[in-house]
């Protein structure tokens, strides 16, 4: 009886499908001779993978259930893959020494090109961290992110033009300057939440975009800041290839740092603070927590993030333009740090590297990019709203210890 | 020693009166009740004296930490919180994805002051901070009897047990004064009864007043020292439980006319 509703429904959903892509899939007007085409095999191919693709969500999502009702049915965890990689010393470990072995030699077994690509997906790892802090942890929609990364970018690129200032004079000037843009934009909308805060930052990654693009005088405009020295190894500059894999290991470097960072932070009191400002304002607010603060901070700190990898991403392309910091940019972090799992350090790294490096291997179907990309996010959305991987809440050791033990269980290593 | 001390507290929205011209004080080791009937303005009253809402005239000065008198009109929330008032809410405020113990270890925020700096380096003053603080939040645990939950999503309580983590939670602020707004609503009788031995214990083991808003009038009676009834944003009485339960006022307010 399931089995005839089921195949009912996706039978109702391939006819609406076919009836939906008629006009594009089955008419075609040929100007030329004048005629109109009738592509009726479309219409079925479309009906027929309509059609198969719904009945196997239907399984899917029933098969899903019944896990779920199982595991609360018999009160028994499984022990999962994950749960044995951030609870298991003995199974993190060898894991993690592999990862960093292959992140080692990664640069030089492979070309420059791959090691390019590679050095990108770990400046939107970074990126994606940090916007973590503000979206994930904090729960502010903040959908201008991409705003403070041009901050970084074009501070480390017209402090080099008109000063010659080196990238690693610039990069601790780039996070300040992101820091005090993040609070440029914290104090206008703290007292938004929701939606309203995610149109004001909106508004406020293309304020600081259309000014970038029209201030010819100040950013030269949309032909951008070409030659922007690469960052030099004490002193020397190196040649291009030598200057990517020096890249990677500098965003290696930024990365194990910003885990080191977040992970610290979001096990303290300030992290637990913007927790329990995600969760609920007003008893946040009622427990003593000044929510002006804590908004400020996680505005300030993501935005530190944002950026130093402006400042990365700079001196890596040696050029830029406003037309690397459109909302789609911001769109893309976004989707990191949701499809990763708010507040999931692993989520968040694993959905960057997914998110940036598939497309990039499968420039064969970069017609269809954006197409997959909205298809993976339906398909993540329906299946694990909670991200690839959900933050594991961190379970603490009382009772008679001693003070160095509650160190010891962390819900994610770094 | 009086706690807190409101006089003449008037709240109004717009061209309504939802409070008016209220006194009520509250001295040490004291348990008072609100009661009134629905819409008669006793949230309200809370949220005028937590900083929710600044009242439009009046004055409420709280004895608190540090023993001086401050003056808390119009203070924000977490500063109110600071001063040692703490409080619950009438429909359960918990933060729901954090577990047990997280919950009770943010009540210690306004108590504990490591900052950035100190969460990233994690120096030997913040493990030693943190260690306190989940000593003493899981301590707080125990004596509330959520200690075999500790590490549950707080979202995952029975409905009971959830309002006394949401008690806990307001004594990890250490308070000198502890706000109950309806703590007894949607409870079983046996919960009920549980609860009332858990206020009674706050108060004489903690030594913290309690001021509660109840509708549990058998709860209300047995457990209050006094009781102040508001009805239409007045203050129509107050009392020991059984002049309350004499005044022809009151019985008025709750039952009609006729049976004053």
């Amino acid at each position: 009886m399931k089995l005839l509703t089921s195949f009912k429904k996706s039978f109702l959903v391939s006819i609406w499908f076919m009836f939906l892509t008629f006009p594009i899939m089955v008419i075609r007007v040929n100007p030329i001779e004048e005629i109109i085409e009738w592509r009726w095999w479309n219409m079925l191919l479309v009906g027929g993978c309509s059609f198969v693709l719904s009945l196997l969500g239907r399984y899917f999502l029933e098969k899903k259930e019944l896990m779920a009702k199982r595991v609360a049915d018999s009160g028994v965890i499984a022990t999962t893959f994950k749960k044995r990689l951030f609870e298991q010393r003995a199974f993190a470990v060898p894991i993690l020494i592999i990862i960093s072995f292959a992140a080692i030699i990664f640069p030089f077994i492979f070309s420059t090109y791959q090691t390019s690509i590679m050095t990108t997906a770990l400046i939107y790892v970074v990126l994606g961290l940090g916007l973590n802090i503000v979206v994930g942890l904090a729960g502010l929609l903040d959908l201008g992110y991409v705003a403070f990364y041009a901050v970084g970018a074009y501070s480390y690129a017209l402090l080099n033009y008109h000063f010659g200032m080196g990238f690693w004079a610039v990069l601790p000037i780039g996070a300040g300057l992101g820091a005090v843009f993040g609070l440029l934009l914290g104090f206008p909308v703290l007292r938004l939440r929701g939606d309203y805060l995610a149109i004001v930052t909106l508004g406020f990654g293309e304020i600081i975009r259309l000014i970038l693009e029209n201030w010819n005088d100040f950013s030269q405009g949309p032909s951008g800041i070409a030659n922007i020295s690469r960052p030099s190894l004490f002193g020397t500059q190196l040649g291009l290839e030598a200057n990517t894999v020096y890249l990677y290991f500098i965003m290696i470097g930024f990365m194990i740092f910003t885990i080191f960072v977040v992970n610290r932070l979001q096990n303290s009191r300030i992290g637990r603070a913007w927790i329990a400002l995600r969760e609920d304002e007003i008893a946040c607010q009622a427990m003593g927590i000044d929510k002006t603060r804590t908004k400020l901070n996680a505005f300030a700190l993501g935005a530190t993030w944002a950026g130093m990898m402006g400042v990365v991403f700079a001196a890596k392309t040696t050029f830029i333009n406003p037309a690397s910091f459109t909302f789609l940019e911001s769109a893309i972090i976004l989707s990191i740090v949701v499809m990763g799992g708010m507040g999931s350090i692993v989520g968040v790294i694993v959905a960057a590297f997914i998110l940036i490096l598939l497309p990039e291997y499968l420039r064969a179907f970069s017609d269809y990019r954006m197409l997959l990309f909205g298809c993976i996010m339906v398909v993540m959305m329906v299946f694990r709203p909670q991200g690839i991987i959900s933050n594991v809440r961190r379970t603490y050791r009382y009772g008679n210890n001693k003070g160095q033990d509650i160190n010891h269980r962390e819900t994610e290593e770094v | 020693m009086s706690l807190l001390n409101v006089t003449n507290l008037t709240m109004d929205f717009g061209g309504l009166r939802a409070l008016d011209n209220i006194n009520i004080t509250v001295h040490e080791n004291e348990i008072v009740a609100i009661i009134g009937p629905n819409g008669a303005g006793k949230t309200t009253f809370f949220n005028c004296i937590t900083g929710m809402y600044t009242p439009t005239s009046g004055d409420i000065l709280v004895n608190g930490t540090g023993g001086k008198t401050h003056r808390i009109n119009g203070l924000k929330p977490n500063k109110v919180t600071e001063k040692g008032l703490a409080r619950t809410f009438q429909n359960i405020r918990l933060f729901p994805d954090m577990t047990v113990l997280e919950n009770v270890m943010i009540g210690k925020h306004c108590r504990t002051k490591a900052s950035v700096i100190g969460a990233v380096f994690r120096g030997s003053e913040t493990v030693q901070e943190e260690y306190e603080i989940v000593e003493s939040s899981y301590e707080l645990l125990r004596k509330v009897g959520l200690e075999n939950s500790v590490n549950n999503l707080a979202k995952n309580l029975a409905y009971g047990e959830q309002r006394r983590l949401e008690i806990a939670r307001a004594l990890a602020t250490e308070p000198v004064l502890l706000l109950l707004d309806e703590p007894a609503a949607g409870m079983n009788p046996h919960e009920t009864k549980e609860l009332d031995e858990l206020i009674v214990r706050i108060r004489d083991e903690e030594n913290i007043a309690i001021l509660l808003i109840e509708h549990d009038m058998k709860l209300v009676m047995s457990l209050s020292d006094k009781i102040v009834v508001m009805d239409y944003g007045k203050q129509i009485a107050q009392g020991t439980p059984t002049e309350i339960q004499n005044n022809p006022e009151v019985i008025k307010a709750y039952l009609g006319e006729d049976f004053a």
